[in-house]
């Protein structure tokens, strides 16, 4: 008997060799390697987070812990996870209760927390898009989904321009996760409502110095 | 294992007949015609799709390279096209190389065995649901349910479309045709300990949804997923999404279990670049939608362990062997023609039948599933559901000449009704035109035709053969007097004595 598969690709075969094809080339020329100074790379990212309901702070890298302690102070967060490869000097202006991530913890004790602190891979500027990919520093994708609260602390170096510049800096195999502002739907009337399933409350802090 | 290839090349057969929710009960004027009597429908849907406009055209047009990355997400897909069978190969071989287990299905009830098979073998007796067309189009809830196994669609539109056991009527909103109102009380009815006192404000009936679903997200061992994009380079799935149920579902679960027509096929990792612009501007109108999750197989400590992916045939091949019809595999679902098409903003996404509507449902439902599989098949109406306006094409991110298509496909089911009564009337009348005395006999037998049109001069009913014609369109009853007739009485012939002094004066008037 012949399998599925073969049946599949075959008839693929022969729907290509009915209707011939043509050759393509692909243009690309659209916008690539672009670069932005500082400034205007910080001014557009911020704009577009902002835009999309996120709650953004901008700081030194030294300021760091001040910063990340003000911000869980400010929301009430008393109960807080982080990935096991987040830097811990992070935490250090924080005096509620701080719990390390590892796989063997069932999602649904995520829920538990008020909310979670991580690093990021990339950011892009244009569409204020963060990338996560689950390196030491960002951990598990249960772990910045579940809490209702994401604190995501962003490199201005790792900020590129656009969607292609920060797409290179990818590494295809890691479990990647984009966010663009807090949980949405449009559901409805096809009118944008932040929050659903996702964190509801989504803050950046944009370390401009490293 | 690789398929030799014999002798002469074979047509590959259409969705079969009878299965999966590619083809209506009906013609899409009759549909139309009680559709369109529903003002609360078309109040909805010209709401929702005035506003989509409006925010699609403000972020397409902050991109000053919009143009050149149509330009390229069609040359992409034209070149996955030509390049389909070693690109699924490749998937495939990624895929597996990285944990995963790929599975192949023939059409939608081999798909729907398949997922069942994977579900029983888990021990669980439900699934949570990412919005997904390739299920829809298949029938997969249905068929789950038949086996004993409960589907939880976890979109909030597909959950409003699943509590009001409606269908869905849009790509991207399937439960556009429904308001704030008629949503709260969908919530009221039908999700167990809801509060009473909700209101119809749309953030609160958000929260309403993620309070039912947040326990199913917790506990449910097995996710269903459709897939936007299968790169086959890096063997990497994504889903584009925005409420955060994508990633519940890909992420939490044990087993995830991705069904992706096999036309989703991307060929490289960079093709992303190209694609998570075109896709978002042009659906929801977000310069990014809010998550977008990419997978690669297994990764030990992160998601499921458990990840099989069901590559779907279900008619793609019979539309990639027309030559020009293939261009509809070029599609990425993201809505945009469907937001701009005068017909479906007041015909409604229902009016089609078919899990896909719109324009682009009007040219890749008849290529799946075919448009002769039946005595009037109602999917041989489709072509038909479009005044050609051109809005589809000017909208759509990879550049479908869907107009064209259209009329490619008013050929084909011309063609294939070849010996109609219609075609037989037209070579008739041809035949009569050629002929000055029949011809004008044949226009005073027209003018009996008044008598057929009503006070407001349209004849909606013709008599066969020409009720083909007249189910889809009125016909102006023929005038009183035909041209030639008109010319030949004293009224004719003073109208054009007059016009011929006009054009002496004028005539006159130049030389001077």
């Amino acid at each position: 008997m012949t399998t599925a598969r073969a049946t599949v690709l075959g008839r693929v075969r022969d729907a290509l060799a009915l209707a011939p094809t043509q050759d393509t080339t692909i243009p690309r020329d659209y916008r690539t390697g672009r670069t932005l100074p500082d400034d205007e790379r910080l001014a557009l990212f911020t704009d577009r987070l902002v835009d999309y309901k996120a709650k953004v702070h901008t700081c030194t890298a030294a300021r760091t812990a001040e910063v990340i302690a003000q911000v869980l102070d400010g929301l009430g967060a008393r109960r807080i996870g982080v990935p096991a490869g987040l830097d811990e000097q992070w935490l250090g202006a924080y005096d509620g209760d701080v719990q390390q991530d590892s796989a063997d913890i069932p999602a649904p004790r995520l829920d538990a927390l008020d909310g979670v602190v991580t690093a990021s891979a990339v950011g892009c500027a244009e569409t204020g898009t963060i990338f996560l990919d689950g390196s030491p520093d960002q951990g598990r994708r249960a772990l910045s989904l579940v809490p209702d609260l994401h604190v995501c602390v962003v490199d201005l170096s790792a900020v590129e321009v656009g969607v292609p510049e920060a797409v290179a800096r990818l590494v295809p195999e890691r479990p990647t996760t984009l966010i663009s502002g807090p949980s949405a739907t449009s559901d409805i009337e096809l009118e944008r409502v932040e929050g659903v399933h996702g964190p509801r409350t989504l803050v950046v802090v944009i370390r401009v110095d490293a | 294992m690789s398929s030799t290839f014999l002798g002469m090349p074979a047509t590959p057969p259409r969705s079969p007949y009878g299965t999966g929710n590619l083809r209506g009960d009906r013609k899409f004027p009759a549909a139309a015609h009680d559709e369109l009597r529903n003002e609360q429908l078309r109040r909805n849907l010209g709401k929702a799709t005035h506003t989509i406009r409006a925010k699609r055209l403000n972020v397409t047009g902050e991109l000053p390279d919009w143009e050149q990355l149509r330009d390229a997400g069609s040359a992409i897909k034209t070149d996955t096209m030509n390049r389909l069978p070693e690109l699924l190969e490749q998937l495939e071989q990624q895929v597996t190389e990285r944990g995963g287990t790929v599975h192949w299905a023939r059409d939608g009830v081999e798909a729907n065995e398949i997922v069942t098979r994977l579900v029983r073998a888990t021990g669980s007796t439900e699934v949570i649901k990412v919005k997904s067309m390739a299920t829809q189009e298949i029938g997969l809830n249905e068929h789950l349910e038949s086996a004993g196994i409960t589907p939880y669609e976890t979109d909030l539109a597909e959950l409003i479309v699943q509590l009001a056991h409606d269908k869905p009527s849009h790509i991207l909103v399937p439960a556009i045709h429904r308001n704030r109102d008629e949503i709260r009380q969908i919530f009221l009815k039908e999700i167990p300990g809801v509060d009473p006192r909700l209101d119809n404000v749309p953030a609160h009936l958000a929260a309403a949804a993620r309070a039912y679903l947040r326990e199913k997200f917790m506990t449910t061992k097995v996710a269903v997923s459709g897939a936007n994009f299968g790169i086959a380079e890096t063997g990497t799935l994504s889903v584009v999404e925005s409420e955060g149920n994508g990633r519940m579902c890909l992420t939490l679960p044990d087993t995830l279990i991705t069904v992706m027509g096999i036309e989703k096929v991307l060929p490289r990792y960079q093709d992303l670049e190209v694609f998570l612009q075109l896709l978002p501007r042009s659906s929801t109108g977000e310069r990014m939608n809010p998550y977008t999750s990419m997978w690669t197989g297994v990764t030990p400590g992160d998601g499921p362990q458990d990840f099989h992916l069901v590559l779907l045939d279900n008619g793609r091949t019979a539309a990639l062997a027309d030559r020009i019809g293939r261009e509809a595999l070029n599609c990425i679902r993201c809505s945009a023609c469907l937001n701009v098409c005068p017909v479906y903003e007041r015909a409604g996404g229902h009016a089609y039948g078919s899990t896909y509507p719109g324009p682009i449902g009007a040219v890749l439902t008849p290529q799946l599933a075919g448009m002769h599989a039946a005595k009037d098949d109602p999917n041989s109406s489709l072509p038909y559901a479009s005044s050609l306006c051109g809005a589809c094409f000017d909208a759509c991110p990879v550049k479908i000449d869907i107009p064209s298509l259209l009329v490619e496909l008013r050929h084909q089911h011309t063609e294939e009704s070849g010996t109609t009564a219609e075609k037989l009337a037209m070579k008739a009348a041809a035949g009569v035109m050629k002929r000055p005395k029949l011809f004008t006999a044949a226009q005073k037998a027209a003018e009996l035709g008044r008598v057929l049109g009503g006070r407001d001069g349209k004849i909606s009913h013709l008599p066969p053969p020409f009720n083909g014609w007249s189910d889809s369109r009125d016909t102006a009853a023929p005038p009183k007097q035909s041209f030639r007739s008109w010319l030949a009485s004293d009224e004719g012939a003073a109208t054009m004595r007059a016009a011929a002094d006009e054009y002496d004066r004028n005539q006159q008037e130049e030389e001077k």
